[in-house]
């Protein structure tokens, strides 16, 4: 087997996940193969790489929200390893920001690292279970403020 | 393509699944082998993430060399002792070994464990692949000079190294235990 080029193309999380995805269904109908020793291995490494994904941002996305959050980003001129970042991992606070972009404090002031947290929140979907502990916490501090 | 099945190609990465077939050659019979050979052009998913990239993972162990992650398809994640927050300190015992950030506040030091199966950020600092392909018969020679004793040969101490491993830090803010930043 001859390399011939070892870094080809950068994929994000969810297009690795779609694929994942797709090869499992196309594998499901064959499932008479389930007995070879090289298939079974293969489903390990393809299950424990989707079972990895499905805990990340990207199993809410899909290929409309991925363009959409690209062309929103734009005016930010990341780089596109920080965007791939972004896209992955869905920094919900600065300091996450700080992390994945390269020199922030001098790139972005923090009006714009905002912008991005409300761009990153808005564009790509998060855990419902995340969101649904949020409205409660207000509603209950709205009770406090009442009584 | 199965061949490459949870394998790590030297310089390349972690192989996860086939992505397409670009290109399939002529295919051949050799004389006096009865199988055909075809020279395939294909693009495969790797692991290899970047230097400086942000990873998640979960804690597998830790020991003298550092903490060990995990993310699941992936194992061989290294933090060692200084890119921990510091001060770290290392504490051993029957029981158990963990790693443990003496975080400072102004009410005075507060032991910050990191312990089995947290949830970890860390950044990808360095990686190493071995090659880990087998090499012929070994090249070294032990000289015998007739009437003297043969020295036995220096036993070679076999550890078994991983192909491919990621050396990380949690040193910077907002790296480490997702448990410490969340407020």
């Amino acid at each position: 087997m001859e390399v011939k080029n070892a870094n080809a193309a950068m994929l994000s999380n969810y297009e690795v996940f779609k694929l994942l995805t797709d090869l499992k269904e196309k594998r499901k109908d064959t499932v008479k193969n389930k007995n070879s020793a090289g298939q079974q291995n293969l489903n390990t490494i393809m299950y424990e790489t989707m079972k990895y994904l499905s805990k990340t941002p990207c199993c809410r996305q899909n290929p409309e929200i991925v363009k959409e959050f690209l062309t929103t980003m734009k005016p930010h001129k990341l780089t596109k390893a920080e965007k791939l970042q972004l896209l992955n991992q869905r920094p919900q606070t600065a300091v996450e920001i700080q992390l994945m972009v390269e020199e922030s404090e001098e790139r972005l002031s923090e009006e714009q690292i905002e912008e991005l947290i409300h761009t990153v929140a808005d564009v790509l979907p998060g855990d419902p279970e995340q969101e649904n502990a949020a409205p409660a916490d207000a509603e209950m501090e709205e009770a406090v403020q009442q009584s | 393509m199965f061949v490459l099945v949870e394998m790590v190609v030297f310089n390349v990465g972690l192989c996860i699944c086939l992505y397409d077939i670009t290109k399939l050659d002529d295919s051949y019979i050799f004389p006096g082998d009865g199988a055909s050979h075809t020279i395939v052009h294909f693009r495969y998913v790797v692991f290899h993430p970047f230097l400086d990239e942000i990873l998640l993972g979960k804690i597998k162990y830790c020991s003298q060399e550092g903490v060990h992650v995990t993310m699941g398809f992936f194992d061989d994640i290294l933090i060692p002792p200084e890119s921990l927050q510091q001060p770290a300190k290392f504490l051993s015992d029957e029981a158990e070994q963990v790693w443990l950030w003496e975080y400072e506040t102004d009410e005075g030091a507060h032991d910050l464990y990191m312990d089995q199966g947290e949830d970890i950020r860390f950044r990808v600092t360095d990686e190493m692949f071995v090659d880990t392909s087998p090499t012929g018969p070994s090249a070294a020679e032990i000289p015998v000079i007739p009437g003297q004793p043969v020295a036995p040969p220096a036993e070679e101490v076999e550890k078994k190294e991983a192909p491919y491993t990621l050396i990380g830090t949690i040193c910077d803010p907002g790296l480490g235990l997702l448990s410490w930043w969340n407020s």
